[in-house]
């Protein structure tokens, strides 16, 4: 600590040098927390989806419907924990932008497969007993200001009534959902399927299973048996877990995580770059200086560690000026962007990481500057005025 | 001669520089009695300044042996010498050599920061130091605010905070003028009287070199006439 003045004194020598070198890699930093934040965003689904759990769709499209009936043989198969069923709506709520997840589901099965969305009792009492009832994730209900009671115009853009009612179905907010991790999609819309039904007339189709299994080490057996019950029917099946399904589902708009990697690693480069010029730019303006410290008793691993503590100092004061801004920033972001991605914050694990990245980074800037502080002649940098 | 706190036995001096060779030193007997005030006189290249780094453990001979105060330092590690410049050499340069990011204060401070002294009494060294040079009320000036002969006293304020025995003195009065020189040069001439620090001093300056109790003059090298002043 007490040569804390000292570093702090050298840093602020050319204060724009330092301040543009401060602002690099802050700002580097703080595009790497946004990277993070759409790694998690593309990413948290497939960390979250469990092996525990499979998804069974149409083996020709996820978006050909399944017969109904499939779900009493899925329940029946070996090793089959438990098994409910779910239907893409795709309603609109007042404008097509205003997009977000809505779907019929079984309204005690799809609380029981997920129990990560957590709903208080009353709401969960409401929700089972409301046909026409709709649970929501809180984000959503915040995002268009919904509380329990509204009733919400959802507008259909493929299934059609055939009640001779309008068009619209009207739900009643009966309960809000939050997740059990700040890494759960809180932007969804769930109402019965069975007022579906009712509505649409619909000749029992669903949209997909998803199923609980009790062993995870056999999920692929599992998976194997139960297309192989409807092997040859007019509707097979395709069964994976649901992280499979989540990759593949993420694979289709590349691999993103390596992509955002590969952006991080050449913004990191050049912030090297830069650091790394500031610091051997610093050291060689002041060569007289160190040979001032070695002569009056700094031995040569303590100019070293001066030196090397100078670009820690600057790196990891930027980087955590930089995380904590994108951190204040994130929520603005997400709001934006929720649309596309209801999941949008930066980890923890990215934050320590970045703080990692941080240190390393002054280490790196700082090491060829440091390395020859240390060996550099007293007698020469004297001469050096 | 008895008591001598440095003892300069056959030393060789060699640079290279590419295939030139340049004997800066050719074979140097030296004694400096403890308490001393020794000056060194010579032309430019003359290697009085090689000298002196060799006697404050910034440089190594070619071949030969310097010790001080009993110590080889010929056979010290570069580790063992930086620590022992620490508490045992103070140095006083020509262009004051003082850090321009730092206080008056600061500077002086810089070579207690390598003892275990607190904060508190680091600050009381330094204000003694700075009473002593008669610069209490520039302690919190920078290098810059300050006239040639006042960062020649910060200078020596650091050269003396850490009470060392042996003040090595490379032409402390070269940058100022007759006047100011002459209040360096009393102030140096005290410390070696009154505070008992053996003083060798490099100069060109006669005058400079009449405060010395010996005065001894190089060329190409060697020690060529000695000199009582």
């Amino acid at each position: 600590m007490k040569y804390l003045p000292l570093l702090w004194r050298n840093l602020m020598r050319r204060k724009i040098r330092t301040t543009f070198t401060f602002l690099s890699i802050a700002v580097a930093f703080f595009l790497f927390g946004l990277l993070m934040a759409i790694r998690t965003g593309f990413g948290v689904g497939i960390e979250l989806a469990g092996q525990k759990r499979l998804l069974t769709v149409h083996k020709m499209s996820m978006i050909q419907p399944l017969p109904f009936r499939y779900l009493a043989q899925i329940q029946s198969t070996p090793g089959v924990r438990f098994a409910t069923h779910m239907t893409w709506f795709g309603g609109v709520y007042q404008d097509p932008k205003n997009f977000f997840a809505n779907m019929a589901v079984d309204p005690e099965g799809i609380l029981r497969i997920y129990p990560e969305f957590v709903v208080d009792d009353d709401d969960r009492r409401r929700w089972a007993s409301t046909r026409t009832g709709a649970l929501i994730g809180r984000k959503l209900a915040a995002r268009f200001g919904w509380k329990l009671g509204d009733r919400i115009p959802i507008q259909p853009t493929f299934f059609r009534p055939k009640d001779g009612k309008p068009d619209t179905f009207e739900f009643e907010v009966v309960g809000i959902y939050r997740g059990a991790t700040p890494d759960i999609d809180e932007t969804q819309l769930f109402f019965h399927y069975k007022y579906l039904m009712e509505r649409t007339g619909d000749p029992g189709t669903v949209g997909w299973y998803a199923v609980e299994v009790d062993d995870p080490a056999r999920a692929d057996e599992i998976a194997h048996a139960i297309d192989r019950q409807f092997a040859n029917s007019p509707a097979e099946t395709k069964t994976a877990t649901e992280k499979a399904f989540m990759q593949s589902f993420a694979n289709q708009i590349g691999d993103t995580g390596a992509i955002l990697t590969a952006i991080a690693a050449v913004v990191f480069f050049v912030i090297l770059l830069i650091a790394g010029n500031t610091m051997a730019q610093s050291v060689r303006e002041r060569t007289s200086e160190l040979g001032v410290l070695k002569t009056v008793g700094f031995t040569d691993l303590t100019v070293m560690a001066l030196v090397l503590g100078e670009a820690v100092l600057l790196a990891c004061s930027a980087g955590v000026v930089g995380l904590a801004l994108v951190t204040l920033a994130v929520p603005g972001f997400a709001k934006a962007v929720e649309t596309f991605l209801p999941i949008f914050y930066v980890p923890g694990r990215s934050i320590a990481l970045g703080l990692g990245l941080a240190l390393l980074l002054g280490l790196a800037s700082g090491g060829v500057p440091a390395y020859l502080a240390q060996r550099l002649s007293i007698v020469e940098a004297l001469r050096k005025r | 001669m008895t008591d001598a706190l440095v003892q300069v036995s056959d030393v060789h001096k060699v640079y290279t520089r590419g295939a030139e060779r340049v004997d800066v030193l050719k074979g140097l007997e030296l004694e400096v009695r403890r308490g001393e005030f020794l000056a060194l006189m010579g032309p430019s290249g003359s290697g009085k300044t090689t000298l002196l780094n060799l006697i404050g453990g910034l440089d190594k001979p070619t071949s030969g042996r310097v010790t001080v105060g009993g110590r080889d330092l010929t056979r010290a590690s570069s580790r063992d010498l930086a620590r022992w410049r620490a508490q045992h050499v103070g140095f006083i340069f020509q262009f004051y050599n003082l850090l321009p990011v730092l206080t008056a204060a600061r500077n002086v401070e810089l070579p207690l920061l390598l003892t275990g002294l607190s904060r508190a009494e680091r600050r009381k060294h330094v204000a003694t130091a700075l009473e002593l040079v008669g610069l209490t009320d520039r302690a919190g000036h920078y290098p810059m605010q300050l006239s040639g002969g006042q960062e020649q006293r910060v200078g020596i304020a650091r050269a003396i905070v850490n009470d060392p025995t042996l003040l090595l003195c490379d032409e402390p009065t070269g940058d100022l003028d007759r006047q100011t020189a002459g209040e360096i040069l009393d102030l140096i001439g005290e410390l070696n009287r009154r505070y008992e620090k053996t003083v060798i001093m490099v100069t060109h300056d006669p005058l400079a070199a009449e405060r010395a109790g010996r005065i001894l003059h190089m060329d190409k090298g060697t020690l060529v006439e000695a000199q009582a002043a």
